[in-house]
């Protein structure tokens, strides 16, 4: 058997790291790799597609039925779908209550000392919260688990901002632990000169663009019917795309510490391509009021 | 041991410091301070309040002891629920040894633990649902109760549980005063924001509840005992002499005392605070909002309670006053005879104390009645308002330290060598290893009260049996001696 491969998928807040990961696991099952998913968001929408289910039912809110985590055995909480693709969901309370955080980290330690990391198993995806909180959400880059991590972003300037954020969190880990950016995975808005825009981010990061996964309608049709598009779709254009992105994923041997950029750097890429106007500084602080009247 | 010049002093803090790496030495340094009775205001000496040092063994307690097991947990009518995990609250159940009236369990819950036991889940799902329903079944349980307070543990902080809004709903539901407490264990740098937050907390939620109802009726004379926790009895033996000098003592704050009594006392005419430190905060604001004044006293001790008792009559007409000298010269005669009793055999002996905010200042003159010398002292987690008041009642050339560590107290007694040491159950064993006579100041080692004429004469005894125990005799193995000695123990009449 090969060595377990263990990746988290970050990115900004609704930027499709549930549905990229789950249609490149789909791609990765394809090929015969043996992958689980651990969903670390308190949504628990990380598994729906492969498990063709609303929402799996969480590690939290069993062990919470259930009295305690203690009480829980991994088959309650361990599904299997599409080509037998394990998931868990780590779960969490309601937004603005309790510590998510916590529990994603009681979550993991829970499938660790039950032994849900096995043998048989390639590749351990982690969808991860968008954005990395507290020290709960970084638990699955913390020493032992995710060694690779792939951010997914879009032309967008708040996605690439989000994306030099995280890769300054993986800085902090990279330095005590073997955490190593794995790429950037862009998954397309159809913003102007997409590719290239996130080619430079990547390569001003220290990294590499390892995809760029155009837009297509039938991933929302896929959804719609909770599968994947490999799934429902295997002939899709789309569907290949996801293969490809499973395929550079396996071959990937492009693991860095990344270098994040300024600011100042950032913004000069968002000008660069157009994204953003040179600031003008006179303009800073005026209110519209103000303006008018001037 | 002849009693230490300000040099010999000042080179001994100098020897003790010197085991710390440069940084500690210096913030260290600021907390140790030569006794000088010429200065008016110690922050010219010593700092205190400020955050100990980490890798140092230090006596202080957090903000959750404050609140709970100092302010709160002595309302004897109220149950206080420790709300997070069991072990804050278990721990700590009942050891501070305040006395009450009534049938625990029914009417009355001081040596209880009550506590929300919050678990992993309860952590990530939040825990208010699960405090409404602990309110609930207290309601149940215990109907007599006549008030919940809620004494945050630090996990309810770190979740941002909104247990202000479970007080509310509860207290609408239950009709009872339902009071919530933001003293979470990592706030500040001792208990003593806690006693603060406490304070706040009975001001916002309970000091009002009677403001525009007049049907309680009143006296001039009126009076709060604040501050006293009746520890082993303390403010029952104290309260007599302000019964006895014709004052009503409407509440007791918070040994043996009741919500009622709490709800009362912006009707006195007076506040009597024993300790300032853990109390002032409240008394501040009945001056400014009631108008009521307040003052410090002083029970420990025949010296100190003439004093005090002068002193507070001194706010009231002349029936007080003369109430005063006539509980005075009523205990004369029992107050001369423990003093003629015990002070030859404790006459000369030197005291070395390090106690919570009150009692380094407060039992000196105890101690000096006794013919004793108090020679080092310190607080726990005084503030310099508290060492202000500590100057005048401490020898020149004493030691004061303030946030001890372990280290520099033993350091402090080797060198000092005092007859007795003062402080509480962390050291006790240490220093009774090291052959030093021993008592524990913060429950009176299972003894008490010390508070009154009363309190006096079994201070006096405890001291005594403690310093002239024979078992310090035996310290040495007798194969290490030359001849043991042989000296008769002094039977006490």
């Amino acid at each position: 058997m090969a060595r377990l491969r263990q990746c988290a998928i970050y990115g900004k807040g609704g930027i499709g790291k549930s549905t990229t990961t789950q249609n490149l696991v789909a791609g990765l099952a394809e090929l015969g790799k043996k992958v689980m998913i651990v969903g670390c968001d308190p949504k628990a929408d990380s598994t729906r597609l492969i498990l063709h289910a609303k929402a799996q039912n969480s590690i939290m809110q069993m062990a919470a039925d259930a009295g305690s985590v203690e009480d829980l055995e991994l088959e309650d909480v361990l599904k299997v779908g599409y080509r037998d693709i394990k998931c868990v969901e780590s779960g969490g309370p309601e937004p603005g209550v309790g510590c998510a955080g916590r529990g994603v980290i009681t979550a993991i330690n829970f499938l660790e000392e039950e032994g849900a990391y096995t043998e048989d198993l390639d590749f351990v995806f982690y969808d991860v919260l968008g954005d990395v909180v507290c020290g709960g959400f970084a638990m699955p880059i913390r020493e032992n688990k995710a060694q690779e991590i792939y951010i997914v972003c879009s032309g967008e300037m708040m996605a690439m901002y989000a994306a030099n954020n995280i890769a300054k969190g993986i800085v902090k880990y990279a330095n005590s632990g073997g955490v190593r950016l794995a790429g950037l995975i862009c998954n397309s808005r159809q913003t102007a000169r997409e590719d290239e825009l996130i080619m430079q981010l990547a390569e001003k990061m220290g990294t590499h663009m390892i995809h760029f996964v155009p837009r297509d309608n039938v991933v929302q049709r896929a959804e719609i019917r909770r599968m994947t598009v490999i799934e429902y779709e295997p002939q899709a254009k789309q569907a290949q795309e996801y293969r490809d992105l499973a395929n550079k994923i396996i071959n990937n041997t492009n693991l860095v510490i990344p270098t994040p950029i300024t600011m100042d750097e950032l913004e000069d890429l968002l000008m660069e391509f157009g994204v953003m106007e040179e600031v003008d500084e006179s303009v800073v602080g005026i209110t519209a009021a103000a303006e008018a009247t001037a | 041991m002849a009693a230490m010049t300000r040099e010999e002093t000042e080179a001994l803090i100098q020897e003790v410091l010197e085991v710390y790496p440069e940084k500690a030495k210096a913030d260290r340094a600021k907390h140790l301070a030569i006794n000088d009775q010429s200065l008016e205001k110690s922050n010219k000496c010593i700092t205190s309040n400020r955050k100990s040092l980490p890798g140092v063994m230090t006596i202080r307690g957090c903000a959750y002891a404050g609140s709970k097991g100092v302010v709160w947990g002595p309302i004897k009518d109220m149950i206080h629920i420790s709300h997070g995990p069991v072990g804050c609250g278990q721990y700590s159940r009942a050891g501070r040894r305040n006395y009450y009236v009534g049938t625990t369990g029914v009417n009355t819950f001081g040596t209880m633990n009550f506590t929300s036991d919050f678990t992993e889940k309860d952590i990530v799902f939040g825990g208010d649902k699960k405090l409404a329903k602990c309110i609930d079944e207290i309601e149940l349980l215990f109907p007599l109760n006549k008030g919940i307070s809620i004494q945050s543990e630090c996990p309810i902080g770190l979740i941002g549980d909104d247990i202000e809004a479970v007080s509310k709903v509860k207290n609408k539901e239950h009709n009872k005063t339902i009071v919530p407490v933001r003293c979470e264990g990592f706030r500040g740098v001792s208990q003593s924001l806690g006693h603060h937050i406490a304070n706040d907390a009975i001001r916002d939620w309970v000091l009002e509840n009677r403001d525009g109802d007049e049907s309680f009726p009143t006296t001039p004379y009126d009076v709060a005992v604040i501050g006293d926790y009746n520890i082993g009895g303390d403010a029952w033996a104290s309260r007599t002499l302000l019964e006895e000098m014709g004052l009503r003592v409407v509440a007791q704050w918070s040994g043996d005392g009741t919500i009622a009594e709490i709800e009362k006392t912006p009707k006195v005419k007076l506040n009597l605070i024993h300790c300032y430190r853990s109390m002032n905060y409240i008394a501040r604001h009945m001056e400014e909002k009631y108008n009521i004044p307040w003052i410090e006293y002083n029970f420990f001790g025949p010296t100190k309670i003439a004093e005090s008792l002068r002193r507070i009559a001194a706010h009231f007409d002349d029936t007080i006053k003369e109430g005063a000298e006539r509980v005075i010269k009523r205990y004369e005669a029992e107050y001369e005879a423990v003093i003629a009793k015990y002070k030859p055999r404790l006459e000369g002996k030197r005291v070395m104390l390090y106690i919570g905010g009150l009692r380094p200042r407060h039992v000196i003159g105890a101690y000096e009645d006794l013919g004793m010398e108090v020679v080092g002292t310190g607080y726990e987690f005084g503030h310099n308002d508290d060492y202000d008041r500590t100057i005048k009642e401490m020898g020149n050339a004493t030691l004061l330290y303030d946030d001890v560590t372990g280290y520099e107290f033993e350091e402090f007694v080797k060198r000092v060598q005092p007859d007795l040491v003062g402080s509480g159950i962390k050291e006790k064993y240490i220093f009774q290893k090291m052959g030093v006579p021993f008592r524990q100041m913060h429950s009176w080692d299972y003894s008490g009260p010390y508070h009154g004429y009363d309190g006096f004469a079994i201070f006096a005894r405890d001291m005594d049996m403690t310093i002239n125990n024979p078992c310090w005799k035996s310290f040495k193995a007798p194969w290490k001696t030359e001849a043991t000695e042989s000296e008769p123990v002094k039977a006490v009449a």
